[in-house]
Formats: structure tokens, sequence, C-alpha cells
């Protein structure tokens, strides 16, 4: 029997498995149980009313797909009234994923949301549909730490910091994130990309630009954590193009000490029961009885991680 | 105070079913038949599947693709569909071949509902809407309501479910296009005769919105009920992605429904076309 939980902070997960936030509803509770999983991350919410952006909000691309949905929010009371019970017997740690214009709004929000029933608090600083032109917190270490910063002082509940993949030195961002005080960065986002219909010469998605998700982004995700990992002492959760259970040990392996999956749940709802399932597999075959053994397992040869040091630099 | 609460046990299944049938019925449609569990075999007309779609050469169709219930029998665990080739993931689906495998999420959303004070009911549909329609012939019969089907296509041998609805003891009127005897002016023509002789407790459409909009027009001017079902482009099917959103109009305000989530049966008047 492999030991599955992980930790993460303070917190234990009974596994290192959870959906990203944007992929996940109660409806997902229609087809399992969701006390199957590691946590619970909720869509993003807001402080104002959003209806989210014009249709088409979502366009396919070879090993993936775009979105660009615009965060449609119906606020703090409905969340607390309507969404937040749905969730009241399930053992499952349930993480609130917050957005705002601003960072005093982020901390008001997160104090809005920090009653019983809620573990813990997910900031989203990284969504690239928010802000003008894509831009987002997340893209500047002074913003983050910012964000960060009075988010804590909000809550006593734990904060993940959403990093956005979106930016030319991530470690900076994870490190401005661990400076500020977050329990856990969560990296990363979708990648901001588009996609031009040539049948008529509009772009695919209704806000031209979206986010770019699914398989074609694994690679560069898992080496973001990888870089994140080595930077900051805090927990790193891996996200991004996670579809099997290799995938989510890959992540592991590159220094994650947990893993989210978003995408691959629309192709099969299921995907996260079996990513959890083939994780204690891997475990049993390659002689690991603790899963969190995987975490930051990576094997370096010296001149390799030198020559990676230097095209980093590069 | 009362909240709701998540199911205790699952009401979807996904899973990989098995291809029992996939034919051509005319030089458009296909029939797919899928044997299933007996959860997925459940569906109730108006719900929908999501359905994974092999790649076709040259395409890659990512996401699965929402298909209408044509028909479940619990009994037998099947599903079956009828769609239109119209696309990569309809491409797709029409390479599988009997003994495949097929992925499948379902039932999805919310179905058809008959009132008990309705006698007579009408059904109106365009294309390959008719096939969301034609399990409701079933599910009337049953429920002892009458139904006049009012058929529309481009031309006679497009016109799907005809036989669904005339073996469930439904009148049929086929319009087309072709006989000039689809246009709006002879359906509202045909529309009115029906609520005129009472006929017409409440009206279901689907597959157009010149059509849905001929309806809403009738359902205010004579006070009437009515459902749709809507058809959006989606990604998750459990409503949680919100991309198949589309605008309601609900005392007034304007808002947002989840086609996936909320339908994709829905009220007729409330309903933008």
């Amino acid at each position: 029997m492999i030991d599955m939980s992980v930790r993460i902070g303070s917190l234990t997960l009974a596994n290192p498995v959870m959906p990203a936030s944007g992929t996940f509803a109660e409806g997902m509770a229609q087809v399992f149980d969701l006390n199957a999983l590691g946590a619970l991350v909720t869509k993003t919410i807001t402080a104002e009313l959003r209806t989210g952006n014009p249709l088409p909000r979502v366009a396919e691309v070879p090993g993936g797909m775009l979105n660009a949905i615009g965060i449609p929010s119906k606020g703090v009371p409905y969340f607390l009234t309507k969404i937040l019970p749905l969730y009241r017997d399930c053992r499952a740690p349930l993480f609130v994923s917050i957005s705002a214009p601003t960072a005093e709004g982020f901390a008001e929000l997160a104090a809005a949301v920090s009653v019983p029933g809620v573990t813990g608090i997910e900031a989203n600083i990284s969504c690239p549909n928010i802000e003008e032109d894509g831009r987002a917190f997340a893209q500047r270490a002074g913003a983050t730490e910012a964000a960060i910063r009075l988010i804590k002082a909000a809550t006593h509940l734990p904060v993940w910091a959403k990093l956005s993949p979106n930016v030319g030195d991530v470690a900076e961002i994870a490190r401005a994130a661990e400076e500020a005080g977050a329990d856990a960065l969560v990296v990363s986002n979708t990648i901001l990309a588009m996609a031009i219909d040539l049948e008529n010469f509009r772009p695919k998605l209704g806000n031209t630009m979206g986010g770019l998700s699914g398989p074609a982004i694994k690679p560069i995700v898992l080496r973001q954590v990888y870089q994140c990992a080595r930077a900051v002492k805090i927990p790193v959760i891996g996200c991004g193009g996670i579809a099997t259970a290799h995938d989510a040990a890959e992540f592991m392996v590159a220094g994650a000490a947990a893993v989210q999956v978003g995408t691959a749940s629309f192709i099969n709802s299921r995907t996260m029961l079996e990513v959890i399932d083939g994780l204690a597999q891997f475990c049993a075959q390659r002689g690991f009885a603790r899963v969190a053994e995987l975490t930051g397992a990576i094997r370096l040869e010296a001149d390799h991680a030198q020559t990676a040091e230097m095209e980093t630099v590069a | 105070m009362t909240y709701a609460a998540l199911p205790a046990t699952p009401s979807v299944a996904d899973e990989r079913g098995i291809v029992l049938h996939n034919e051509k019925v005319n030089a458009e449609y296909r029939h797919l038949v899928v044997g299933t569990s007996a959860l997925a075999a459940t569906a109730k007309p108006g719900q929908f599947f999501q359905l994974a779609c092999p790649q076709p050469p040259g395409e890659t169709p990512y996401l699965r693709r929402p298909m209408s219930v044509y028909g479940a029998d619990p009994k037998a665990h099947t599903v079956s569909f009828l769609y239109k080739v119209a696309g990569a993931g309809t491409r797709g689906l029409a390479m599988l071949r009997q003994g495949d495998r097929c992925g499948l999420m379902g039932p999805l959303g919310h179905g058809f509902w008959l009132d008990q004070a309705w006698r007579n009911i009408v059904v109106l549909g365009r294309g390959v809407g008719l096939a969301t329609l034609g399990p409701l012939a079933g599910m009337a019969q049953k429920a002892g309501v009458g139904v006049t089907a009012i058929l529309s296509a481009r031309s006679p041998a497009l016109v799907m479910s005809e036989e669904v609805f005339r073996e469930a003891g439904a009148h049929v009127i086929a319009v087309t296009d072709s006989e000039g005897t689809a246009d709006p002016a002879n359906v509202d023509r045909l529309m009115r005769g029906l609520i005129a002789d009472g006929l017409c407790a409440a009206m279901f459409t689907c597959g157009s919105s010149r059509l849905l909009k001929l309806l809403q027009k009738l359902a205010r001017a004579h006070d009437l009920p009515g459902q749709v079902a809507l058809e959006q482009q989606m990604a998750c099917g459990l409503g949680m992605c919100f991309c198949c959103v589309r605008d309601f109009i609900v005392d007034g305000q304007t808002e947002h429904r989840r086609v996936c989530w909320d339908g994709p049966v829905f009220d007729l008047r409330e309903a933008v076309a």
C-alpha cells in the first residue's frame, strides 16, 4: 500500500491530485465522489459581478485548446450562499480561487471568503485575460509581492499564489511570492495565445487572445515548475497539460509537491481518478513507499546542470 | 434552511462504449448505436452525451462533441445518435466501425418535460434538430399526450425522425424547401390552425432560430408554454467551464445560462433566438 499523502505547508492532503481552477465545479460530482481528490479548487470568483467574454470562448488547436472565458462571476454573496454549502459534507479540502483588479481588492475578497468550510485561498494573480493586453499581477515581481502580502494580512488561511507562465523569469516571481508569505505556489496558468480562422480572417476567440492549455504546454510548464522549485522553499503545485499519471510523476520529479489537472478533465472527466491510481501504481513499480518521495527526485549530472544554467542565462 | 447537496451517487457515466451500428441513413446523416452501461442508457429525451471523436486524417478534434440522444434503451443498454457529418468531430465519428470502442459521457443536462394537463402538443423542428425532437414522440405517447409533428427540411429525403413520430402515433406534417412548403408563412399558417383547433397546449422546437422566433411570437400571442432544445459549442459538458453560455431574457433582464448545465432544453419564451 503506497502512502499517497502529501504535505503542502501546514496541510496534509490525502493525495497530490486536485482540479485546476476553472475546470471544476459541482457538476463533477455527477460523475464521481469528490472525496477521492486530494483537494478541490473552485472557479475563480471576483467581488464584482462579471458576465465574461464574448463568444466563442474556446477554440481547438493541435494538442490542446484556447480559452478566453473572462471569469464570469456572480460575486461573493452568491458564492457564500449558493456554492460553498454544496461542499459542506465533502472531506476534500476546498480552496477558493479569487481574483481582483487591485491588491486591496484581493485582500478584501480574501477576507470575505475566509469562512468555515474554506480551507485556503488560491490567489489567481495570473489569469491572462483579466488585464489590458493580457498583463497580470504575476507578470511583475513587485505587483506579485504587494498582492500576496496584503492577502496574507487579510486572512488566517493558507494562501497559494497562482503564477503566470507568461513571464521571462518565473523564478523571480516565485521568490517574490514566497517573500510576501505565500504558503505555496501553483505553477502555472494558461499561456497567452491566439488563433485565426482563415475562412474569414477573424480571431477564433471572441476575446481575440486567450490561454493555451492541454498537452501542448506540458513541457514548458514542467520547465517552469523545475525552475520555481529550485528557487523557493515553499511547495510548488504543478499545473499545465497533465493528462496521465506519468505526466503527474514528471511534474513531481521536477519538484512539484502536488499537481492540478485541468483541460484533460474535459476529454475524460475521470482523468484525476486515473492519475491518482496511476501514481500509486508507478510508485509500487518503482519501489517508492510514499508518493511524496517523487518530489524533487530529479537526477542531474553535475555538468548537465551547469549547461542548463548557462542556457537559462542565455 | 435547506441547501442543495452534491449527489450521493453518480448520475453520469464516463466510459468506453462499444459501437454496435454506425451507418448512413441518407446522403448527410448517420445513425450511431452504442452499447453502454445501464447508467448511460437511462438517458431521457432532450438530454445529451459528450462523444469522443476519432481523428480524421489531417484533423485534430481535441474536445468531445455534444450530441443529443436519439434513443436510449435501458433494457438493452444502448444509446443511439442521429448526426449530420458537418465538421472535424462528426467526420471522426463517421469513421467508427462496429466493434470499435467509443468514449462517451452522459446522460447530461435537463431534457424535455411534459405537464399532465397537456392533452395535445405540437413539435416543430428542422434539419438536425429533428433528431433531438424524435424521442419526444415516444415520451408523449407513453404520457397519453397527442402529438402533431411539423418536420421541416431542405428536401423530403432529409426529413428525419418521420418514422419515429408516425410509429408513436403522431400526426406528421412534413414541409420542405424543395416543395416550397417550409417557408415561415406556411408554417405560421399551419401553427395557427393547430392552435385554433385546440391541438397545441404546448410547443416544442429545435434546430432553427427562425422557427424558434416564429414559435415565440405565437406563444406570446396565445399565452402558450413551450420548450426549445438549444445547441452551443461546448468544452466540459458538466457546467464547469462556462464556454457554452447563451443569452436568456428572464423577467426583462438578460442573463447568461450554460446550455450544458441549465439546459439544453429551456423555456421557449426565455431563449434568445
